[in-house]
């Protein structure tokens, strides 16, 4: 039974709160859409985004799942580590918490930045990302996506493709499948996918081809261009050539796989158009869960 | 000064060779006598069920004076150094402004000698304000007093550079003690490059970053004929490099710290009470901590004799630079005050190492590779002396600990051994 006071990351969370999670998401999901999205769990309750990495959707997913909970919601964004900015981050949660607040929900470029706040304050603490470390509401909402369409983890082939070096979301997914049973695979190029991955229970391999007619969801995630052109990546042809999903790797995928993407998508380079609007794809749901799924972290981490 | 005698211990002198029962007798600040000792003096140390040592030396400490003495002054850091059993120590240069000039050498001993507590052995800066670029006046660093040189918290990138500073070293007769990390592949990396960085999405500092620089370094001290000494060695690669070298006649040495001999980078897994992941920052220190075959490889140098010395690489840092962010945080723990007694219980204690080995690797060794005449036993030397109480059972509180810093990762931490008197040139400056 869920009695934790913080979400920092999905590795600790055993099979019984993972799935307890999904489950209390699914009550949230059905008035998502409909005009009656209000509930009144967090009524009274003030919820700030503490975010010092700019991001609109994610932001915006958290505010909005607030809001539906009836909670106050305040963002302060600030880039820049401690060091720049003068006050440190310890210094800027426990100001914020002396306001009387309830949740942070913190993202940060730091791996481990939501876990020094959370073993510094009283509120609850929900880890919106920290550094390359875990995003775990991400993981959480692919998890809920897969389990409606597919119902269950057990032997399904879960593939993610792309820069798992750099991607909490990888992490976050990795250990949340791993958890209820999946067979995950990760693939990507040579230089972005750490050897160690391995000992988190996935298979890495290195030629897509080779994996994606077999997989029952292929998870890409975006590839940041700052990578492509460095010293890192060669060029956008050579990634998508090589671990791009394009319309041929997506015609041998199996009919009823499922095509999934964290966010914002660069259309044409790590999947195309086609396919991110195609039929497998599940990208837009992605969306409507994240914010079912956040409902359901920010009522939990209060014990409502 | 006046006379002691210290009674009834068991000494343990690797430089003589000797490891049995004998008394010490200090006349008028020097070593009188050996053995067994009948007469009176004018204080008598009761040594019973104690080792007798030469005064340990620790061969790389960081003070912060000039420029950070909020965090440790060399009153300080010699007081931390007593406390933890040294009665001398070797201060790298990397203050602000850095030690690249005589009077930088002069200010450190004048500065030790106002505290008059451990002695202090000024190791002065390979480069001009250790910039990599131009070297230093060598001589003139050699003649104020430096015993060594080293850039350490940096790399001399420039081979060509660093071949020029071992061919003046080596006319100096002075050690060049390598921190052999490659930046260039180290860049952001704030912990071991494996399993645990890849798992806490850390950067990590590869191990090949530091085999590549110590290679590097053997070859040129093999060109010049420099005397080399790698800084706290952290990896299986580099131990095999020093290995070959050895064993090719290069004059090569090589130190490792007690925390790499202790610890592995699993600590950063560490969780609280509450599970929660504490990306706890006294981990944080470079070299950083490797995996565990990475200390199992030390300890077996430290055996052979590849690794030469055991040090602190004693880094002070003021509580704000580590109450951050892991990425954000400062390298370094302190290690003065917690070195003997991890030594005793992790290493001693469990086999892995005799005593006569690990208090080596602390008094005679570190004397030869400083070219220092300490580190022994012997009649007619300095009496600096360290009697070490090996079944004493305490708990390591930073709180009580006589660096003005408290980075440690040891905080709370059960162990044994514990240095009971420390005295330099005759004179008693902690315990009874």
């Amino acid at each position: 039974m869920w009695n934790r006071k913080h979400l920092l990351g999905l590795e600790e969370l055993s099979r019984e709160e993972l799935v307890e999670i999904l489950d209390r998401a699914r009550t949230f999901r059905d008035r998502c859409t409909s005009s009656e999205r209000k509930h009144t769990t967090l009524a009274g309750k003030t919820v700030v985004m503490l975010f010092f990495e700019p991001s609109t959707r994610t932001t915006t997913s958290f505010t909005l799942a607030a809001q539906r909970l009836s909670a106050d919601v305040v963002s302060f964004s600030s880039t820049g580590s401690s060091t720049t900015k003068g006050e440190t981050l310890i210094d800027t949660a426990r100001n914020i918490e002396a306001m009387g607040v309830d949740i942070l929900v913190i993202r940060h470029t730091a791996s481990g930045a939501p876990h020094l706040v959370a073993r510094h304050v009283d509120a609850s603490v929900v880890n919106a990302g920290d550094g390359a470390h875990e995003h775990p509401t991400q993981g959480l909402l692919d998890l809920y996506t897969i389990r409606e369409k597919k119902k269950k983890f057990e032997g399904l082939k879960v593939v993610i493709v792309g820069d798992i070096a750099h991607s909490r979301v990888a992490r976050s997914d990795i250990f949340g499948l791993v958890t209820l049973g999946a067979e995950v695979f990760v693939s990507g190029p040579e230089t972005l996918v750490p050897e160690p991955i391995a000992e988190l229970g996935v298979t890495v391999v290195k030629d897509f081809d080779e994996i994606v007619g077999e997989a029952d969801v292929v998870n890409i995630l975006r590839i940041q261009r700052e990578r492509i052109e460095g010293t890192v990546l060669p060029s956008t042809a050579e990634y998508t050539r090589l671990y791009g999903l394009t319309r041929d790797r997506e015609r041998r995928m199996k009919p009823d796989a499922l095509v999934m993407h964290p966010g914002p998508i660069n259309r044409g380079v790590e999947i195309a158009p086609e396919v991110a609007d195609g039929e497998h794809s599940v990208i837009l749901e992605q969306v409507t869960n994240g914010v079912a799924v956040r409902m359901a972290v920010l009522s939990m981490v209060v014990g409502k | 000064m006046g006379s002691i005698l210290i009674q009834g211990g068991r000494v343990c002198d690797p430089a003589s060779g000797r490891d049995e029962p004998a008394d010490v007798l200090v006349r008028d600040g020097k070593i009188v006598q050996v053995g067994r000792v009948k007469g009176k003096a004018d204080r008598v140390i009761d040594a019973a069920g104690k080792i007798v040592c030469p005064g340990l030396i620790d061969m790389h400490v960081h003070f912060r004076e000039p420029g950070n003495e909020e965090a440790e002054t060399i009153a300080s850091g010699v007081a931390a150094a007593v406390g933890g059993g040294f009665t001398a120590a070797a201060l790298m240069p990397n203050t602000e402004p850095p030690v690249d000039t005589a009077q930088g050498v002069e200010r450190v001993r004048l500065g030790a000698a106002r505290a008059g507590l451990a002695r202090v052995h000024p190791i002065a800066c390979i480069t001009k304000g250790r910039k990599g670029a131009e070297l230093a006046d060598l001589a003139s660093l050699s003649q104020a007093g430096a015993a060594g040189f080293s850039d350490d918290g940096a790399w001399v990138a420039d081979a060509e550079l660093m071949r020029r500073a071992m061919e003046c070293a080596r006319t100096l007769g002075k050690p060049v003690i390598s921190h052999a990390e490659d930046p260039k592949r180290s860049a952001h990396g704030v912990m071991h490059e494996g399993a645990v960085s890849t798992r806490l999405g850390l950067a990590g500092i590869s191990a090949a970053s530091e085999v590549a620089a110590v290679e590097r370094d053997v070859l040129l001290a093999e060109e010049t004929g420099a005397h080399l000494h790698v800084a706290h060695v952290s990896v299986a690669g580099a131990v095999e490099v020093i290995r070959r070298a050895k064993a090719r006649g290069v004059h090569v040495t090589a130190e490792a710290t007690a925390h790499h001999l202790v610890l592995s980078d699993e600590c950063l897994l560490e969780r609280d009470e509450a599970g929660i992941l504490k990306f706890d920052t006294n981990y944080k220190m470079k070299p950083p901590l490797r995996t565990r075959g990475d200390v199992e490889a030390l300890r077996t140098g430290l055996g052979d004799g590849t690794i030469d010395c055991i040090v602190s690489d004693h880094a002070p840092h003021g509580l704000e630079t580590k109450a951050v962010e892991f990425s954000e945080a400062s390298f370094g723990i302190v290690g003065l005050e917690t070195t003997l007694p991890l030594i005793i219980t992790e290493l001693i204690e469990t086999g892995v190492l005799s005593w006569s080995r690990a208090v080596g690797a602390l008094t005679a060794n570190p004397a030869r590779v400083l070219g220092v005449s300490s580190g022994a036993l012997s009649a007619g030397a300095e009496a600096d002396i360290t009697i070490i109480d090996p079944g004493r059972e305490w708990t390591i509180d930073v709180n009580a600990l006589r660096s003005r810093s408290r980075n440690s990762p040891f905080d709370g931490r059960k162990v044994k051994g514990i240095a009971a008197c420390v005295i330099v040139g005759g004179e008693v400056k902690a315990g009874r």
